[in-house]
């Protein structure tokens, strides 16, 4: 089972992936977006860890929706809305058990790529973190031992978004100038994916 | 009018905080004489620069709020996203906030011209939309 302290090692995790890769996520969006992906990531993933220490939530699902409340405030981007919407439609579909299984878990993470697909507009193939997070959702079949199976679904996904051309967001503007160049959401999708690996991995 | 005389309230949403201004003065400008529909610029990042910022969303959406609804125009990516966000969850955004499907200049001059002039929040959101009719060439 997966309980409260496991959900908050996640995000602890993803913070410091994002604060250590911030210049990489920046620097691949500087190529084909506005060169603030990694620093509006950093600055939402800095205040939901302040959210998370000054009042640590009781339940998983309380966990990710505060989370995700943090980052539609705080990253001013376009990533804080779909993160946000990511964390938080995963933590409402957890509802409010103290513990869920990895198959409860991998249930409601789809229906949280499934609101930023909405959301956003978007589908696979159009060079967005979906391109990352479908794969990695997909992956997740339920048992702890898949995280890293998603993991790897999330970083072949973020890799596969480098021949695509963007039709989403600012980067579809370059039209064909935007391939060559991996999609900087992805890759932040990827690392989210790889704290989540990391947080069961710390826990076995 | 769905709450008395009280008129929608508008909010620009835009990543610069000189455009929401702006294009809030041009609306005003435009909108004539008479009585004004309460109007906010929401733009710019949390802690200024380009971006859009929830909390000040938020914040001017309560502050246009009479009760006769809200119609918010935003411009582009995240200040559509977050606005969408803000609306999938209760409590964030005042009751009868409308996101209008409108292009952002000509869409708020409309929306603030009809808001002014009575219209409730459907004849706010029709007026704002036709503004993607009018062909410049």
């Amino acid at each position: 089972m997966l309980d409260t302290a496991f959900f908050l090692s996640w995000l602890t995790l993803a913070a410091e992936a994002v604060d250590r890769e911030a210049g990489r996520l920046t620097e691949l969006d500087s190529a084909i977006g506005d060169a603030d992906h990694g620093s509006n990531l950093r600055r939402g993933f800095a205040a939901v860890r302040a959210a998370l220490d000054a009042e640590p939530p009781a339940t998983p699902g309380a966990v990710l929706v505060l989370a995700g409340r943090q980052l539609i405030s705080s990253v001013g981007g376009a990533s804080g809305p779909l993160y946000g919407t990511l964390l938080r439609r995963t933590g409402k579909a957890l509802g409010d058990a103290p513990e869920v299984s990895p198959g409860e878990f991998a249930e409601a993470l789809r229906a949280g790529v499934a609101a930023v697909a909405e959301l956003g507009g978007a589908t696979a193939g159009d060079k967005t973190m979906l391109d990352a997070l479908e794969p990695a959702a997909a992956a997740l079949a339920g048992t702890t031992d898949s995280f890293a199976a998603a993991r790897t679904a999330a970083e072949e996904g973020a890799r596969a978004t480098v021949p695509l051309q963007a039709r989403k967001g600012r980067a579809s503007y370059l039209g064909e100038r935007s391939i060559g160049h991996r999609d900087p959401g992805a890759a932040s999708s990827a690392l989210l994916l790889a704290a989540l690996a990391q947080a069961a991995e710390d826990r076995a | 009018m769905s709450a008395g005389d009280a008129p929608v309230g508008i909010v620009l949403v835009s990543h610069s905080a000189g455009v929401a201004e702006s294009v809030a003065g041009l609306a005003r400008g435009l909108a004539g004489s008479g009585a004004l529909a309460p109007v906010a610029a929401a733009g710019g990042a949390p802690g200024g620069g380009l971006g859009t910022d929830a909390e000040l969303i938020a914040a001017a959406a309560s502050h246009v709020d009479r009760g006769a609804g809200v119609a918010v125009l935003a411009d582009l990516g995240s200040a559509v996203l977050t606005v969408k966000a803000l609306l999938a969850e209760d409590g964030e955004l005042p009751a009868g906030t409308r996101l209008l499907d409108a292009p952002f200049v000509e869409g708020a001059v409309a929306a603030v011209v009809t808001a002014s002039a009575g219209g409730d929040l459907d004849a706010v959101a029709a007026a704002a939309q036709e503004a993607y009719g009018y062909r410049k060439v």
